[in-house]
This record gives structure tokens, sequence and C-alpha cells, in this order.
């Protein structure tokens, strides 16, 4: 409880962690914010009934609160004037606020549970922050819209974050580099998804790396495990290196 | 949402582009033509002629069983996906097997042409933005092009809000050389342009536009130019399949002896990954495209 999780992908699409994430929390009985800013709702679920959960039955119960950037983007730009009361959680790409405020409240309100909620800890998972700096928010804005839903999220309501980045080896991006770094400094667990050094191979799609923090302090005590992957329809197959079902 | 990165002349992605179109009118569907280059009368004027085949459809219920459940959220975003049509086809061309065959040599008929609803989007002979519309922060082309495109998906009933409507069609959409300074965007001529989010929040609300309706999008830019790497990146992303087309001329692979069949290479930089947890899984990379006189060919 009251971790903060970074999925990190480069060179690969390390999206199935999100879905297992989701699947995986919400068969849990946790109480999910999802800020999905990539896809529709309908590939989510989609995605996650082969997992073995229903979105729209966890949405109904009001155990999964689904935020659609895509959806909420248009609504913002095409629909009609917003009520004073309700402000957009994108707010900041009509440009009249440069900070990532709207967002958080959205969170905050989502995740703080009213009396009689039977939920297990909150959780807040976001696919994906990246996306943020294409949409024009600072990368100092994306930092502090993340630390205000740890302090709220981790440690006041002793839940889970849970975030997806995309970064690369040589990416001129620095803004996303910066983004990332700060990110991994302030992880208590990191899932890195490797595409293949060598290439493209239909047996082994990328490797993962997992980095557990024991101490925010060194480095040199991180625990590290790496592991090569295959993707499936319904899962994912972990190996260890160089033993994938196609060798041996 | 296909993203395409022009050859360096645009004379091959300009050729992809017609194809998407020309197909477009043979299947029926409804055309979206933008650009600030050419006025789209003209590039409609080119489009290449199809191979009319004989052989016609096996059986009117097969196509009529693989409909796709409704479901509007379910929209089609690649662009050569499409054969689960609503409508059944009743002008003279057929389908064969998947997609048609053109004739590059030829010109398609005005009358084919004429009969689908073509949509344009001229930037030159646009009305400036209006100044009642929200702040949105981005590039007024831009900005100009997504309310029209808006318009059309909300007014022709694409994205479901018309239940009267009986037929659903798909609208395809083709927006050419994007980025490029015509728009009025600088992020192909300089390495710090003034506006780098204009593009990628494009892209964004564009795609947010062909999720919620029926229908796919293709669009070319000039890459080549974008100097910034790291809008490449956040646009590659963005976008559900990106592909590079990579001309051989004027550079020194076109003496290369292994090339000497191919007019250029296709760099697939990213495929969909739609509604599955699976990823890539094509079989091979390395493709290079010809043109002859009739056909183009991707192998």
């Amino acid at each position: 409880q009251g971790k903060f999780t970074l999925l990190r992908d480069s060179r690969t699409d390390g999206s199935f962690l999100v879905h297992h994430f989701l699947s995986f929390y919400l068969r849990a009985g946790c109480k999910v914010c999802f800020v999905a800013l990539l896809q529709s709702f309908s590939h989510y679920s989609i995605v996650a009934q082969k997992l073995g959960v229903s979105l729209a039955a966890a949405k109904e119960r009001g155990q999964l609160v689904f935020l659609e950037g895509l959806k909420s983007c248009l609504d913002l730009l095409f629909g009609e004037e917003e009520q004073p009361g309700q402000p957009s959680p994108l707010q900041f790409l009509s440009g009249s606020s440069c900070d990532l405020r709207a967002l958080f409240d959205f969170v905050r309100v989502s995740l703080s549970a009213p009396a009689g909620d039977s939920w297990k800890g909150p959780v807040l998972l976001v696919d994906d922050l990246s996306v943020l700096l294409s949409l024009g928010a600072a990368p100092v804005a994306v930092l502090d819209f993340i630390h205000y839903c740890r302090v709220c999220v981790c440690c006041q309501l002793k839940g889970n974050v849970v975030v997806l980045v995309h970064s690369n080896e040589d990416s001129e991006d620095e803004e996303n580099e910066l983004l990332v770094n700060s990110l991994c400094h302030h992880s208590d667990l990191i899932l890195w998804a490797e595409g293949l050094a060598t290439g493209f191979c239909k047996d082994v799609h990328g490797q993962i790396k997992i980095i557990k923090r024991l101490s925010l302090r060194q480095a040199e005590q991180d625990l590290v495990q790496i592991y090569q992957y295959k993707i499936q329809d319904r899962n994912v197959t972990f190996f260890a290196r160089g033993l994938s079902a196609a060798v041996l | 949402l296909v993203f395409t990165e022009e050859d360096k002349y645009g004379l091959y992605s300009n050729l992809l582009f017609k194809y998407f179109l020309a197909e477009g009118i043979v299947c029926g569907h409804d055309l979206f033509v933008a650009s600030a280059k050419e006025h789209p009368d003209n590039i409609l004027k080119e489009l290449p002629a199809p191979l009319l085949d004989d052989s016609y459809r096996k059986d009117l219920g097969d196509e009529a069983a693989a409909v796709k459940s409704e479901d509007f959220q379910d929209s089609m975003k690649i662009a050569w996906r499409y054969q689960n049509l609503p409508k059944i086809e009743t002008s003279p061309t057929t389908y064969t097997r998947f997609g048609h065959y053109y004739d590059v040599s030829k010109k398609m008929s005005p009358e084919l042409c004429q009969s689908v609803k073509l949509h344009s989007f001229y930037l030159h002979e646009e009305l400036p933005f209006e100044p009642k519309m929200k702040t949105w922060n981005m590039n007024s082309g831009y900005a100009r092009l997504l309310q029209s495109i808006q318009r059309i998906i909300s007014q022709e009933g694409f994205d479901g809000s018309d239940p009267q409507k009986k037929q659903r069609n798909v609208l395809r959409i083709g927006i050419q050389s994007l980025g490029s300074i015509l728009w009025g965007d600088d992020v192909c001529c300089s390495d710090a342009p003034e506006d780098p989010q204009s593009l990628t929040k494009f892209l964004y609300v564009l795609r947010g536009l062909l999720r919620k309706s029926l229908s796919a999008c293709i669009i070319t830019v000039p890459a080549h130019l974008i100097q910034n790497k790291a809008i490449m990146e956040r646009v590659t992303n963005l976008s559900d399949v990106v592909v590079g087309l990579e001309s051989f001329i004027g550079s020194e692979r076109e003496t290369n002896p292994l090339y000497k069949d191919y007019h250029g290479l296709v760099h697939v930089h990213q495929i969909p990954q739609l509604n599955s947890l699976i990823c890539d899984v094509s079989d091979t990379k390395d493709l290079a495209f010809r043109l002859k006189r009739k056909q183009f060919t991707i192998e």
C-alpha cells in the first residue's frame, strides 16, 4: 500500500502492463480511477474481457472511475460552454490555465471514498503520462500533478499509483526524458519493458526489467530482476533470458 | 489514424494518398479531402482507375453476416480494414478479393468519382477563424480543419447521432502535406518551431474524432523536413499506423544493385494494437516498393 509504481517502455509497447494492473486491481476489489488518455473505453474493455474482467460492470457498481481523455477533449473543444461547478479535467487544453489542477481535482474527488464505500485501497492508473506533454503541458506541471497525486493517493488515502511513460534510449525528446528520469527517482517499483536489442523476434517480444527500490537514497541497493516475455491473446508468459519455449 | 512520412519529392506518398481515396470511392465511402497545397478538386481528378473484374462476390449472404454489431466506439481506424461494410454494393464494381486493384496509367472516370459524396477543405479558400469559437491554443489552419471535419461527421451522421439514418457509411479522410509551411506551421522549417505542440494537439483531437465515428484517416507529412525529432517521436505515439516512404531518387541507393528492381523502401514504424493484448506479429519488416507503368507494388 502507498506505493508508486512506474511502468516504462522503450522500443516497444508496454501497454500490456497497464491492462494487467487494471484487471489485477479490479479483481482485488480496489477502487480504481483510470485516466486513459490515449485509447477509447471500448479498447480497454475488450482486452479486459479477455483477461476476465468487465469494465462496464465495474463502472456501474462504482468501483471504476474512467476518464476517457479523447472524449473529454472533444467535449471541451466542441461542446457547450462548461458549467462553472464542473470544470473539464483537461481544462489546460483550452489555455485558460497552464497547470493540471483540474485533472488532479478529478482524481482526488474520484478516489475520496464517501462514507459507506466498501472498496479496498484506492488506485490511480494513468495511460500514459507522456501524452500530456504532447498536449502542451510543461514537464514541471506534469511532475506537480504526479506529486499532488502521490500525496493524496499514497499518503493520505493509503492507496497505490501506477503510471505509464514512454522513453527511448536515444530519444531527443528532452522534456520527456526529464519527466521519466524524475519519476524513476521517486518510484518504489519500476517495471521497464524493452524491445530486444537484437531487433524484432516472433517468440520473444521483449524483455522486462523489474527494479525494486529498497532505499530511496542509494541506488546500489535496488533489487533488479530481468525476464523476457511473449504476449499472447489472453495472457503474457514470462521466462528467464534465453529460455523461451522456442529455444528449448 | 494512418500517418505517412512523405518521400523527398512527395511522388510516391501522393500516389499512396490517391490509392486510399480511390479505394474509398470504389467501396462507396464518403470522402473528405483536405489540402493547403493542391485544390482537392484537382486531387480528385487524378485518381487511378480501378481494374474492373468480371467475377462477382460469392455470396451476398456472407457479406451481410459479416457486419459488425452496432457499437459506435468501435470505429475504424486503419486504412486497409474496411471489409465489414453495412451497405450492399449495387454499382458495377464488385469485390473479388481483399481490396481492389488499380491501373495507375489511367484516370478514374468522373462518373465514378461523383458516385460518392465528396467533402473538401482547401485552406486558402476557407473563411478565417471565427472569433466566437473558444480559444483552442492551436494553429488556426489546423483548428479550422478540425472544425470542418467535426461538422461533417456530425451533420452526416458518421458518429451515430442520427438514429433515422438506416444505412451507415464510412468517412475516409485524406489530409495532404500536413505540417508544411502552407498550413502556417513552421515545424518543417525551423529547428525550434514557434508552436511545436500544434501538430501533436491536432493529432490528438483528430484521433478523438476518429475514435468516436465510423471514419479512417490518412495523413501525409513531409517528415524529412522536420528537424525536431522529439516531435516525430510524439507523433508516432499518437498515431495508429506510421509508415515512411523513402525513395531512391537522388540517393546513392539508386545505383545499388541490390535495389535495382525497386524505387524505394517502405518503413513500417508502427502498426496498430487495438482491442488486443498482442502486439507486432508481422513476419517481415523489410519492404520495398516499385512503380511500374500500371501498378504500384509493395513487396
